[in-house]
C-alpha cells in the first residue's frame, strides 16, 4: 500500500538555526552571505560557535563574502529518500569552498537560477573545481543560498 | 611506569543471534539472547556480570538486560556514543574497568532492528539544527549522502575508482559466501552487477553501502588471570583507544582544515602507542565497513599504507584470504550484518581461536576498528 505524499511531505527541508546559526540565517534573509568571525584574533569559523577555538575570544562578528567559490566535491543523491526530494532526484548536493576563505565549505545546489529545482544543472556539467556564485531563493519562509555556475 | 591495558583482560566468550532482514523478536529479547549465548560461551554464570558497557543508540539499557538475565550486582556501566564510532570502545571500557578492579565480568552488546525498523535519517527533526541546519535543506539527507561527499573528493585527489571500491565490496562479499550466518551466504557478487547496480549516492553504488539487519551480538571481557580457567583459549585486548580529533565535525567533516584525515588516525597513533607490534605484524584486520570508502581512509589511518595510497593497496587481491591484509573475514557490515560493527570484534575473536569460517592460518594478531568518519575506536586483539 503506499500513500500519497502530504502538501508538508513535498516541501524541501527548512533550517532550523540554533542559537549560534541564527546570524547566517538573519543576513542570507537580506541577501547576504556572511561567516562568523573572532573579533579578537580574526579568524573565520564554521559552523558558528560560542567561541573561538584558536584564541578562546567570545567576541565574534559577521564578515561579508564575496559569494564566490569552487566546489569541493559533490554527491548526486538517488531514491530512497524523503518524498519531496526523491522528486527532484538525481539531483545534485555541492560543498562550495568559499574564494575568500578556502576552509570555509558550504553545502548547497547548483542550479540553473536561484528559484529553479534541484535537478536545474545537467549532472555531467558538475565538476570539483568550477567556478560557482552564490544566489538566494526563499522557500516555507526561509532564504537559503544556492549556487549557480561561475564565470571561469 | 604507569598503569597499561595491555594483554590485562581477554575476550573469553562471544554470542550472537541470527542475522535477518527481519527478526520477530525484539531488541530486548535479541539482546539477552546474544548476551546468554556469550556467558555460556565463556563458561560463566550470568550472576557473575558486574558490568555492562553498550553504545548510547542501543536502545535496551543496562537496567533491563541486568535483570533479564539475572546479573548480580553491577558495579560498572558505560556507554559510548557516535553510532558505530562506539563499538570497539565498549570493549576498551570493560578491559579498563576490570584492569582497574572496578570489576571483575563485563560484558558489551548490540542488539538492533535496522532491517524491520525505521531508517534513522528520516526522522530529520532532531537533526535539523545542528549541524543538520548547514546539510539537511540541501538535500544531504543520509549517512551515504554524507560519505560519497568524501568519496569524491577522495577519488578526485588520489585518483580512486570506482574499481577499489569494487575490490573492497568483493572482499568482503567472498568471506560472506564462506559464512553461513552471513546475510549474504551463497550470495556472490560480480563486477558487472556491481558496475550496473543503482545508484544510491553517486558515487556510491548499492554495494557500497552497508545490509540493513536485525540482530544482535555479545561479548564477554575478564581478567587475563580469570581467563585461564574459562571455555576457550582467551583472546587477549591488547591495545584499546579512542579517537576524536581536533576539529572534527562527525560524518560531515568538511569542515575541518584536511576532511580526508578522519578519527582512524587519532585512534591509530594512541592504539599503536601502546602496542608491542606495528601495522606489518597484523595477520587480519577487521575494518568498519558501513561504506566501501572507509576502507581504503582507515588503511591509511591506521597505517597500513601511506596517505593517498589506500586505493591502490585494495589492488592484487590484497584484501582476500591470502593477500596482505585479509579483512572483514565474516563478510563485514558490508555482507555479513550491520549491527554497528559488533560482529567486526567477534569475527575477531574467533580469527584468533582459529575457528573463523575463512580462517587465516595461524592468525595471532588482528586490528578491529570502529566507525570511521564519526569519534571512533579500535582494539588490537592478540592470542
Amino acid at each position: 500500500m503506499t500513500t500519497a505524499p502530504g502538501a508538508d511531505e513535498l516541501q524541501l527541508l527548512l533550517p532550523v538555526p540554533d542559537e549560534d546559526g541564527a546570524p547566517f540565517w538573519e543576513y542570507a534573509a537580506r541577501g547576504e552571505l556572511r561567516v562568523q568571525a573572532c573579533t579578537s584574533c580574526g579568524r573565520l569559523r564554521f559552523p558558528p560557535r560560542p567561541c573561538c577555538p584558536h584564541c578562546g575570544s567570545f567576541e565574534s562578528e559577521w564578515r561579508l563574502m564575496s559569494g564566490r567559490g569552487r566546489i569541493w566535491s559533490y554527491v548526486l543523491p538517488h531514491p530512497p529518500l524523503l518524498p519531496a526530494y526523491a522528486a527532484q532526484a538525481p539531483y545534485n548536493v555541492i560543498l562550495v569552498e568559499l574564494s575568500d576563505a578556502p576552509h570555509i565549505r558550504l553545502a548547497g545546489n547548483l542550479v540553473a537560477s536561484a528559484d529553479a529545482p534541484l535537478d536545474s544543472v545537467d549532472p555531467s556539467r558538475l565538476r570539483i573545481g568550477a567556478q560557482v556564485q552564490v544566489v538566494f531563493t526563499e522557500t516555507g519562509g526561509m532564504t537559503v543560498p544556492r549556487w549557480i555556475p561561475g564565470k571561469s | 611506569m604507569a598503569a597499561t591495558l595491555k594483554d590485562a583482560t581477554a575476550i573469553v566468550g562471544i554470542g550472537q543471534t541470527p542475522f535477518a532482514k527481519r527478526l520477530p523478536a525484539s531488541e530486548k529479547e535479541l539482546a539477552c539472547r546474544a548476551i546468554l549465548a556469550a556467558l555460556a560461551d565463556a563458561g560463566i554464570a550470568p550472576g557473575e556480570v558486574d558490568a555492562f558497557a553498550s553504545y548510547t543508540m542501543e536502545e535496551t539499557d543496562e537496567v533491563e538486560v541486568a535483570k533479564a538475565i539475572g546479573a548480580g550486582d553491577v558495579t560498572f556501566f558505560s556507554k559510548v556514543g557516535y553510532g558505530g564510532g562506539g563499538s570497539c570502545a565498549t570493549v576498551g571500557h570493560l578491559a579498563a574497568a576490570i584492569a582497574t578492579g572496578q570489576a571483575t565480568v563485563g560484558v558489551a552488546w548490540r542488539s538492533r532492528k535496522r532491517g524491520s525498523g525505521p531508517r534513522p535519517w528520516k526522522n530529520t527533526a532532531v537533526q535539523l539544527p545542528t549541524p543538520g541546519q548547514w546539510t539537511r535543506p540541501f538535500g544531504l539527507l543520509r549517512p551515504a549522502d554524507e560519505i560519497g561527499m568524501l568519496a569524491r573528493r577522495y577519488m578526485h585527489e588520489y585518483g580512486a575508482t570506482r574499481d577499489h571500491l569494487f575490490n573492497v565490496a568483493m572482499a568482503c562479499r567472498n568471506r560472506a559466501n564462506e559464512n553461513p550466518a552471513a546475510m549474504m551466504y551463497e550470495r556472490p557478487l560480480t563486477r558487472e552487477m556491481y558496475m550496473t547496480s543503482r545508484m544510491i549516492s553517486d558515487p556510491l553504488c548499492l554495494f557500497d553501502n552497508c545490509l540493513e539487519t536485525d540482530g544482535a551480538l555479545a561479548c564477554v571481557v575478564v581478567s587475563a588471570e580469570r581467563a585461564r580457567d574459562c571455555r576457550h583459549k582467551p583472546v587477549y585486548v591488547h591495545s584499546a583507544a579512542q579517537g576524536l580529533p581536533s576539529q572534527h565535525h562527525g560524518m560531515v567533516n568538511y569542515w575541518n582544515d584536511d576532511p580526508l584525515s578522519g578519527p582512524a588516525w587519532t585512534a591509530a597513533r594512541h592504539l599503536w602507542k601502546q602496542a608491542d607490534f606495528g601495522p606489518a605484524d597484523v595477520d587480519v584486520a577487521q575494518i568498519y565497513d558501513a561504506f566501501t570508502p572507509l576502507i581504503p581512509l582507515s588503511l591509511e589511518g591506521y597505517g597500513f599504507c601511506g596517505r593517498g595510497e589506500g586505493a591502490a593497496f585494495t589492488e592484487g587481491g590484497a584484501l582476500e584470504i591470502g593477500g596482505r591484509l585479509p579483512i572483514n573475514t565474516g563478510g563485514g557490515g558490508l555482507s555479513e550484518a550491520y549491527v554497528h560493527g559488533f560482529n567486526l570484534i567477534n569475527e575477531g575473536v574467533k580469527q584468533l581461536r582459529g575457528t573463523s569460517t575463512a580462517q587465516v592460518p595461524d592468525a595471532a594478531t588482528c586490528l578491529v576498528t570502529a566507525g570511521e568518519g564519526v569519534p571512533t575506536s579500535a582494539i588490537l586483539l592478540r592470542a
